[in-house]
């Protein structure tokens, strides 16, 4: 059994596993930080791409990611600050720069990470000073039981993660920039490229471009 | 408010019109190269390199031979050729135009010029024409800025281009091709 530390989130006294990524010991005491990139039961070392789950830590001069930093014995940690709150709106309004908003069809609405974020956060989903990018890409309905709309993707890869782990390993990312989407081998609708329909991917999305039908 | 609609340009389609025989090359030269290396991940790259020096692009059916021999999934092999610009995913057709996206070039209307060659010649940036003459490139400054805007058609460069001088280009290359037909045919008649 790993050794236990207590660590310190926002003057609360929090008792985790020694190693632990700090994201999951917040989460896990009910303290909420944004995040995206670092899916539910994953395990291993999260990619660290979505920037959301800054924190501040003290006597490091700037806010590091919690998901990628492992907990350690005496460790002072505050969510929010000035810069934390500066970082997450950027990072949260770039993403929503080229997220499709439709809200109100899109399967979903209320259960949906952005929603969530930009709750806690008192964020708006639509971005203030940046003009809205639409990929304007195909949905795909080609296997039953999934939709895939790449515009409303936010490529935090956790489907990409899921696919690999219980589906059959069909979802990647190609391109890169602005193209940069999650796709198949030579872009195949999900039908052809051999997908089981095992609905993991849909389970794994955070924001309903991966989504299941009943 | 939406500023642009960015379409994926989706370099696939030619995929349908290789030949058996190109297909059975392309999976040959690729069995090849592999032959020649371990299955260690760092060496993805060289090897897509190689075969693209060998066969002028990198079609499916490798990507598929290398990425069983890597034990990857084919589409994280289909993410590397995508993300790095060196490689090309259709052949290159007989006369490769490359156009200047360099900032001399863009500021003298490069985009207006990539308008033009693609709707003349039918095919996006990255594609070839589907009789192989023309394939069409997009490239950083190629060094001649006075020039600007330039298109170089395989090492041959032309500068100050309007999009009446690309259907000047376009109507020249024809007649160099029509004058190599007639050769042809006179040069089978004296031998005859």
């Amino acid at each position: 059994m790993a050794e236990k530390v207590t660590i310190i989130i926002d003057g609360q006294k929090i008792s985790a596993t020694a190693g632990e990524m700090l994201l999951r010991a917040a989460l896990d005491n009910g303290i909420y930080i944004p995040h995206l990139c670092a899916g539910g039961e994953e395990t291993g070392h999260p990619p660290a791409s979505c920037r959301l789950c800054f924190v501040e830590v003290e006597g490091r001069p700037a806010p590091v990611p919690a998901c990628t930093l492992p907990v350690t014995e005496g460790l002072v940690i505050q969510t929010r600050s000035e810069r934390v709150d500066g970082l997450v709106a950027a990072g949260f309004e770039l993403l929503m720069s080229n997220h499709r908003l439709d809200c109100k069809n899109c399967p979903a609405n209320g259960s949906c990470e952005l929603q969530r974020i930009a709750k806690a956060r008192k964020l708006r989903l639509k971005p203030k000073n940046l003009p809205v990018l639409d990929k304007n890409l195909p949905v795909d309905d080609s296997v039953p039981g999934i939709i895939y709309d790449p515009n409303k993707c936010v490529l935090c890869g956790r489907c990409v993660r899921a696919c690999r782990r219980s589906g059959s390993g069909v979802l990647g990312f190609t391109r890169r920039g602005y193209q940069r989407v999650v796709t198949t081998f030579g872009d195949s609708t999900l039908a052809e490229s051999g997908c089981t329909g095992c609905k993991e991917c849909a389970r794994a999305c955070p924001v309903g471009a991966l989504s299941q039908t009943d | 408010m939406i500023i642009s609609e960015l379409s994926i340009i989706l370099q696939w389609g030619d995929d349908m019109k290789l030949t058996e025989e190109e297909k059975r090359i392309a999976a040959e030269t690729t069995r090849q190269i592999l032959f020649q290396c371990n299955d260690s991940r760092g060496n993805l790259i060289p090897v897509l390199q190689r075969v693209q020096d060998k066969l002028g692009y990198v079609p499916p059916v490798a990507m598929e031979e290398v990425a069983a021999h890597f034990q990857v999934p084919p589409v994280d092999v289909y993410g590397v050729i995508t993300f790095y610009n060196q490689f090309r995913l259709t052949p290159p057709g007989k006369r490769q135009v490359k156009i200047c996206m360099g900032t001399a070039c863009h500021m003298r209307g490069a985009h207006i010029i990539q308008d033009s060659w693609e709707r003349r010649l039918n095919i996006k940036v990255g594609e070839t024409t589907e009789d192989r003459e023309y394939s069409l490139e997009r490239v950083a400054c190629v060094g001649c800025c006075t020039m600007a805007p330039v298109v170089v058609i395989n090492e041959e460069v032309h500068g100050k281009i309007t999009p009446t001088r690309v259907d000047g280009l376009i109507f020249s290359h024809q007649l160099d091709k029509k004058k190599e037909q007639q050769n042809t045919k006179e040069g089978d008649a004296t031998s005859e």
